[in-house]
């Protein structure tokens, strides 16, 4: 390829598209589901052959800025839409995007923000089976929007819904919330120098949920993305009907996030995490759970609350400050951080 | 020293703990000494987060009210001024103006507002920011100088150092909280202490609060922002309630010295005169609030451009922001709460801001408070 930056030809569907998305998807391994048409035929559509539930979500990334300290919106764009679909107890298996990008968007930055997202793709043993790209005029978009449709069977006819939630139920989660919406934050407001070691914790979250499948009793799973940990553990209790409490003392959470918390006077509880479980399960096997992940490297996983039948409180989140003291940790409100994912 | 060394220790669970132990003893001396209620005021919307925030209120026994007062500078500033500044905006003049008071309602509208129908309106981080976008253009601008003590003296400073460009103006808007507080104090009122607010006091000195103990008779701490620091507070007046004694105490000894921050003091008597100003809804409060110094006129947006303004709301229908920056209603006592005002859709400045009472509550679960008292056995989970 001549030119280093996108030009609209890029987008117009000829000879510069279609050399362009060889040079950046050729080396995608994984472009269909066995038996199923994919990535290589380029036709119109692809095929899935299927014979269980079907899960599947779509999300649209728009993360500013694009490159950040533990990844980019390529990985998060795979990461996101993957992690949407395992938390309902699916695996993933296949994936569509969508990308439109500037003209005049560097080349090599293309290359290196699709090569990220066909990795995680690759690892998580997910086909790429179809996809597109645009190419908007220069100043009429922000450098780069990705779109990613992820396709997941759900093995054993068992789903996770946030409304199953049960009373005496342990809430978990999988390790230090907030670490992505921290970094993103501290970029946007120039404060880059407090950000210190932090790294967004955008990753996969399917080894979480392959662990915990073996249990029975697990209700309930969700990704605390956008609202954070907050929003979540709102959902849980407004769908599932029951009051849910929680000890912020039992809260992983990295130091950098307090500090820039409290720097920038904002709730951590409600900071976006990209690869982290919130997770209801049945008190009897809380404690296996736990080991369980923490002895698979989640060393921060915690048991943080549990879920009640109040009926004057049954909607809401009760909150045990740092402090000792209580609270109603309210659904977040307003923008806290725009393009966060 | 890292950020979290200096707060973590102000957090402490086990210290938060034995100073409630402490206050639930003196609580039942004081009822027994014919306390019904115990009421304390805090004029500082950081101390109303920091209690919400930490949810220290369902940790006090049920007879210590901590009511939350003036504290809030962006819910004070008058609707009249407010469209004064969209006036401008809307005549061409860029207006720079804070982020928390950018969505704040006028009379009809808020800049926000505004500013989605073409007018000029730019948010900058404080007058260091104005100054040096007005510095790149050529047209006129004017910054809307809000706040208290303690963002006042960054302005004064420039315009004493003459460090403002002949583009910009300013808006003063600004408000001085002592005066608030002697006005809410020489009215009947039922208030057993002061609790006075750390950073203003950073400027003004704690000494500056010594005529609510001398001259009203009632306890006062200067406190910090942390939850200790609040709990604190709190004990020291009812220990000095127990005795019969009404001192001025400075917790916030870290940070606030006695006599204050002298040259900032310097600046804002160099650069601003003490004048009789409104605040909004409640009416003129005298001594509070600053004009510019007769030879800082020409940096008066009013004279320069001429804006004036005969007619404004303040309130608008049963909105309580006026009773509740003065801490004569709580935020669940109007209608319109969570319900009509939300801060997606304000009616009422005190919802707007990150330290209007009502905004707090909204977010962090503050108006729950009185029945998680009764139900929740704060010990548990």
């Amino acid at each position: 390829m001549q030119e280093k930056f996108i030009v609209l030809a890029h987008g117009a569907g000829g000879k510069e598209n279609e050399s362009l998305i060889k040079e950046i998807f050729g080396n995608v391994k994984l472009n269909k589901v066995e038996g199923g048409i994919g990535l290589d035929a380029f036709d119109d559509g692809a095929l899935i052959p299927a014979k269980t539930n079907i899960v599947t979500s779509i999300d649209s990334y728009t993360v500013d800025p694009i490159f950040f300290p533990g990844g980019n919106i390529g990985k998060l764009a795979a990461t996101g839409s993957i992690n949407d679909v395992a938390v309902m107890g699916a695996d993933p298996i296949a994936a569509l995007d969508g990308i439109v990008v500037e003209e005049g968007f560097p080349i090599s930055d293309l290359k290196k923000i699709v090569s990220s997202m066909i990795n995680v793709f690759e690892q998580e043993n997910v086909a790429l089976i179809g996809g597109d790209l645009k190419v908007m005029p220069k100043g009429k978009l922000d450098k780069i929007i990705i779109s990613t449709t992820v396709i997941g069977m759900i093995p054993q006819g068992k789903i996770y819904l946030d409304s199953m939630v049960k009373p005496g139920d342990r809430i978990l989660v999988s390790g230090t919330v907030g670490d992505h919406g921290a970094v993103i934050t501290a970029l946007q407001m120039g404060i880059e120098t407090e950000i210190g070691n932090l790294v967004s914790d955008c990753q996969p979250v399917t080894p979480i949920m392959r662990l915990i499948r073996k249990f029975n009793d697990v209700h309930a799973a969700k990704d605390p993305t956008r609202g954070g940990l907050a929003m979540a553990l709102n959902e849980f209790a407004a769908k599932s009907g029951v009051t849910i409490e929680v000890d912020e003392e039992y809260i992983p959470m990295k130091e950098e996030v307090s500090a820039l918390s409290e720097m920038l006077g904002i709730d951590p509880l409600s900071l976006a995490c990209e690869g982290r479980v919130v997770l209801a399960v049945g008190s009897e096997i809380a404690d296996d759970v736990l080991k369980i992940l923490r002895k698979n490297g989640y060393d921060n996983a915690s048991i943080i609350g549990e879920a009640r039948d109040n009926k004057d409180w049954n909607g809401l989140v009760l909150l045990k400050t740092r402090a000792g003291g209580m609270r109603i940790l309210e659904k977040p409100t307003g923008e806290l951080t725009p393009r966060i994912c | 020293m890292t950020h979290l060394e200096l707060t973590k220790p102000f957090q402490s669970r086990e210290l938060a703990k034995a100073i409630v132990k402490k206050i639930n003893k003196l609580s039942v001396e004081l009822s027994k000494k014919g306390f019904e209620k115990i009421n304390i005021m805090h004029v500082c919307g950081t101390h109303e987060h920091t209690i919400t925030y930490y949810g220290l209120r369902a940790l006090l026994p049920e007879n210590i009210n901590v009511i939350a007062g003036p504290g809030c500078p962006v819910c004070i500033v008058p609707a009249r001024e407010i469209d004064e500044a969209i006036k401008l905006a809307k005549e061409g003049i860029r207006i720079f103006t804070y982020g928390d008071m950018y969505r704040v309602p006028g009379s009809y509208e808020g800049l926000s507002q505004a500013k989605a129908q073409g007018a000029r309106v730019t948010i900058v981080y404080g007058f260091l920011d104005a100054i040096r976008l007005a510095q790149k253009s050529e047209e006129e601008t004017v910054f809307f100088g809000v706040g208290f003590e303690t963002t006042a003296p960054t302005t004064a400073s420039f315009i004493v150092n003459n460090k403002v460009p002949k583009n910009l103006s300013i808006l003063m808007s600004y408000r001085i909280t002592v005066p608030a507080v002697e006005y809410i104090l020489s009215a009947p009122h039922n208030l057993n202490g002061i609790i006075c607010p750390g950073h203003v006091s950073t400027i003004i000195g704690a000494g500056a609060w010594s005529f609510i103990s001398e001259k009203y008779e009632l306890p006062t701490v200067v406190a910090g922002f942390e939850p200790i620091d609040v709990l604190l507070a709190i004990l020291y007046i009812l220990e000095q309630l127990i005795n019969g004694k009404a001192e001025l105490i400075n917790e916030y000894k870290r940070v606030v010295k006695w006599e204050g921050n002298q040259v900032a003091k310097k600046y804002l008597s160099e650069a601003f005169m003490v004048a009789d100003r409104d605040w909004r809804g409640i009416g003129v409060i005298p001594n509070s609030g600053w004009l510019l110094n007769d030879k800082y006129d020409y940096l008066d947006a009013r004279e320069k451009f001429n804006v004036k303004i005969d007619k404004w709301i303040d309130i608008k229908g049963s909105c309580k922001c006026a009773d509740v920056v003065l801490g004569r209603a709580i935020p669940t006592d109007c209608p319109y709460f969570g319900t009509s005002c939300t801060p997606q859709h304000p009616i009422g400045a005190c919802m707007v801001s990150s330290e209007g009472t009502c905004s707090i509550w909204y977010k962090y679960g503050g108006h729950m408070i009185r029945k998680m008292r009764k139900d929740i056995n704060t010990e548990g989970i």
